[in-house]
């Protein structure tokens, strides 16, 4: 899942939340799975500095990526 | 005795021989030159060669583009159109016919450029790739920026000063391409494919830094346009200056007005982003509070319920045993004992209830309110004060 896709979800758990006719155990379930989605956005913004590389085209149009110094 | 080259029929020159001559001479004569006149008489050949006229009121100029050139030239000018055109004078020697091998051509002011960018822009805009409903939302938390440009241009630095100062955990992926001159049409439309190929990116900035109106002119490229409209990533494109607008910016997701403002519409600041995401924890624990809040008081009220109704129950029962009570009671013989009445019994505790169930001399008990009496049967009869006397 994307970060982009994690925040989406995030925000839907929260709207969800929101709802009082959710039933109690599937609130439950979702407040869990929004901890977990928390942590995993946060952990990705916590990540390492932000790489520079480039996409190269090798033989027979494979394509990689390469650091760039 | 010299006689020199065509001063006698028997020096005369070949034709071919002469013309080359002239041919010779006047290009060693006139270095490349810019003309300026009115186009007369364009043709598109099918080999893909133009010919026309440069005329003004006092001469006229016959003038070839080869269609090599053609490709340099925005568009083919208009009958009559005031143009500057820079070429090679020379001899046609198959004709025998002055000739001016033009290679460049601008028309006064915007001219070709804009004629061209007008067809081009009408033809897309009749394709609805301009309509302002394709463009598409651009992720707002990218955490990939692909970036096509010059891999030594300024763009790409501004890009990265812009991208590293905001959020410095995004990535940067750089697909080079030639953003200037013949090969860059081709070169930014095979980096548009790979980037489409790759699919790594969220979102990626399409563009150069300023230039002339030739150097920016690949990002009016109709391939270009066309490979830009149909990338599944959303495309910003951030061509030259504010001023600058190509038609690679009307096709975009999002015209950026120079690459520094592409990088900061891509990515979002990283404060911003933990921010939010913070709002989102609280929401989320706020949510979950409230509903244990709510949970709880419907908890409650439900307890107070049963109870209120589990105490109407018992009162109700109790009423309902008092009142078997005293029914039972009405019923008990040790009621009617109280009234003043007696049962008797013989040994074995059955009740005698008439004159037959007595026999004179025996004994059997009397059970009054308050205990038994021991007694003996004198005699029997068949009348008694209670009864009606029988007929």
């Amino acid at each position: 899942m994307s970060f982009e896709q994690t925040l989406a979800r995030l925000e839907q758990i929260a709207s969800s939340l929101d709802r009082d006719d959710l039933p109690l155990e599937e609130a439950l379930r979702l407040f869990e799975e929004g901890i977990a989605k928390l942590r995993e956005a946060n952990a990705a913004l916590g990540e390492a500095e932000g790489k520079v590389q480039r996409l190269i085209e090798g033989a027979a149009g494979v394509l990689a990526l390469e650091e760039e110094s | 005795m010299f006689d020199a080259p065509g001063s006698s029929p028997e020096q005369a020159f070949g034709v071919g021989e002469l013309t080359t001559l002239v041919k010779q001479a006047l290009e060693g004569g006139f270095p490349p030159l810019w003309v300026k006149g009115e186009v007369s008489g364009f043709k598109r050949h099918t080999n893909g060669h133009w010919y026309f006229s440069l005329k003004d009121a006092a001469g006229q100029l016959p003038c070839v583009v080869w269609a090599r050139d053609t490709r340099r030239i925005p568009a083919p000018p208009d009958e009559g159109m005031a143009v500057f055109a820079r070429g090679q004078l020379t001899v046609y020697p198959a004709q025998g016919k002055l000739q001016f091998m033009v290679d460049a051509l601008e028309a006064e002011g915007e001219g070709l450029w804009k004629k061209a960018f007008d067809a081009l822009k009408a033809k897309l805009d009749a394709e609805g790739l301009t309509d302002p409903a394709r463009k598409r939302r651009l992720p707002r938390f990218p955490r990939t920026v692909a970036v096509i440009t010059s891999l030594d241009g300024a763009a790409r630095r501004d890009i990265e000063a812009v991208v590293r100062r905001r959020h410095p955990g995004v990535h940067l992926v750089l697909i080079g391409a030639v953003v200037q001159g013949e090969a860059a049409p081709a070169s930014i439309v095979a980096a548009l494919d790979r980037l489409a190929r790759w699919g790594g990116a969220d979102v990626a900035i399409i563009g150069r830094g300023g230039g002339s109106r030739e150097d920016l002119w690949c990002f009016n490229d109709e391939s270009v346009a066309r490979a830009i409209a149909a990338c599944p990533i959303p495309i910003i494109s951030a061509v030259g200056h504010e001023i600058d607008v190509t038609i690679a910016d009307l096709v975009a997701d999002l015209r950026a007005a120079t690459p520094s403002v592409a990088a900061e519409h891509a990515v979002p600041i990283l404060a911003e982003v933990q921010e939010h995401l913070r709002r989102l924890g609280g929401r989320l624990a706020d949510a979950l509070e409230d509903r244990v809040v709510a949970e709880r008081r419907a908890l409650l009220t439900q307890l107070e319920r049963f109870t209120l109704r589990a105490t109407r129950m018992v009162e109700r029962r109790r009423a309902r045993v008092q009142q078997v009570a005293g029914r039972l009671e009405a019923l008990s013989p040790v009621a009617t004992l109280s009234r003043g009445f007696a049962v008797a019994r013989d040994a074995d505790g059955r009740t005698l209830t008439g004159r037959s169930a007595f026999a004179v001399g025996a004994t059997f008990d009397l059970l009054v309110q308050d205990g038994r009496v021991h007694a003996r049967t004198e005699s029997i009869h068949d009348d008694a004060p209670h009864l009606p006397s029988r007929a």
